[in-house]
């Protein structure tokens, strides 16, 4: 066993630790937290799987940002935690089956089998070999992407604006005795709705009493 | 170096963990999008594995994309879930019976 994998091990153990950290912590913060962990975690396995620039956009994108994201919804809502763990282990007895099942099915494809034919199973396909020293991953992935992709690269900005604009109108409301500029009125208006002049006659003083008297 | 079946292994564990976190959370709203966030993670190792196995980038580059919508996807359901909260003053998913489903 060579040290990657026992690399390999201890961090996928990590992972599943977290990812059981998510779906039974008492708190949503909690969850999040740990869910933080697991992101941490598969960073690293994918370190290790040589795909470095998704390990540093995972944990720039989902852990800096989707995930703070998160925490900011878990926290700024006033959630009742009682209420929402009541009968927590009600479908208990069927979602630990069925993730079992999951698993077990998983399994027999990947693990069993490949150990019953050697000729057939999984683990007789044998690892590539690791990427020469000089070879930049995310290099080769922006040429791939700038290139080839390049038309669906620019779809996905624009789904992330999309999603911008629509998180931004969704969230936005009008509140009541707010100040704001209603510019069209403000165009539409003419001089003599805003100032009237008058023809006042003027007043002539009779002596230079009023002055003394003001002071 | 790692073989393929331990990865593809890790990720049916993950997948089938967040599988059953829905179950679990089935009333809190905020835990069924972070299971979901989950499940995807579980997916892109798939890609990640594959790729490597393969020699062949596509399938970074598709993960790429997924973790782009996934980004996209959690920020547009925070912010229905922040409009749902004030609403409702409840993000409870049994609470949500308006459309009589």
């Amino acid at each position: 066993m060579s040290f990657t994998e026992i690399l390999f091990y201890v961090f996928s153990a990590v992972l599943v630790v977290s990812a059981l950290g998510v779906i039974t912590a008492r708190n949503p913060v909690y969850s999040a937290l740990w869910l933080v962990f697991a992101f941490f975690n598969s960073a690293i396995i994918w370190m290790l799987l040589e795909a470095e620039f998704l390990a540093i956009i995972l944990i720039l994108v989902y852990v800096g940002a989707v995930m703070v994201l998160f925490l900011f919804v878990v926290m700024m809502l006033d959630i009742k935690v009682e209420e929402l763990r009541a009968g927590f282990t009600r479908y208990a007895w069927l979602g630990l089956p069925i993730a079992l099942l999951v698993i077990g099915e998983i399994g027999s494809v990947v693990w069993v089998k490949s150990q019953d034919d050697k000729a057939l199973g999984l683990s007789s396909v044998a690892s590539p070999a690791a990427y020469a020293a000089d070879y930049s991953n995310t290099k080769a992935l922006g040429q791939l992407l700038y290139t080839e992709y390049l038309y669906p690269l620019q779809l996905a900005a624009s789904i992330l604006l999309i999603a911008i604009v629509a998180a931004i109108v969704l969230t936005m409301r009008k509140r009541s005795g707010q100040k704001v500029q209603d510019i069209g009125a403000q165009i539409s208006v003419k001089a003599k709705d805003r100032v009237r002049i008058v023809k006042v006659a003027a007043v002539q003083p009779e002596t230079g009493n009023t002055v003394e008297g003001q002071s | 170096m790692i073989s393929l079946h331990n990865v593809l292994m890790l990720s049916g564990v993950l997948f089938s963990l967040s599988v059953a976190g829905i179950f679990l959370n089935r009333k809190n709203v905020i835990l069924l999008l972070m299971c979901i966030e989950l499940m995807l993670l579980a997916v892109n190792f798939n890609f990640v594995a594959f790729s490597r196995q393969l020699g062949d980038l596509h399938g970074q580059i598709f993960v790429f994309f997924i973790l782009t919508v996934a980004a996209a996807e959690s920020a547009i359901g925070l912010a229905i879930l922040v409009v749902l909260f004030r609403q409702r003053k409840s993000i409870n998913v049994e609470q949500l019976d308006t459309m009589k489903g």
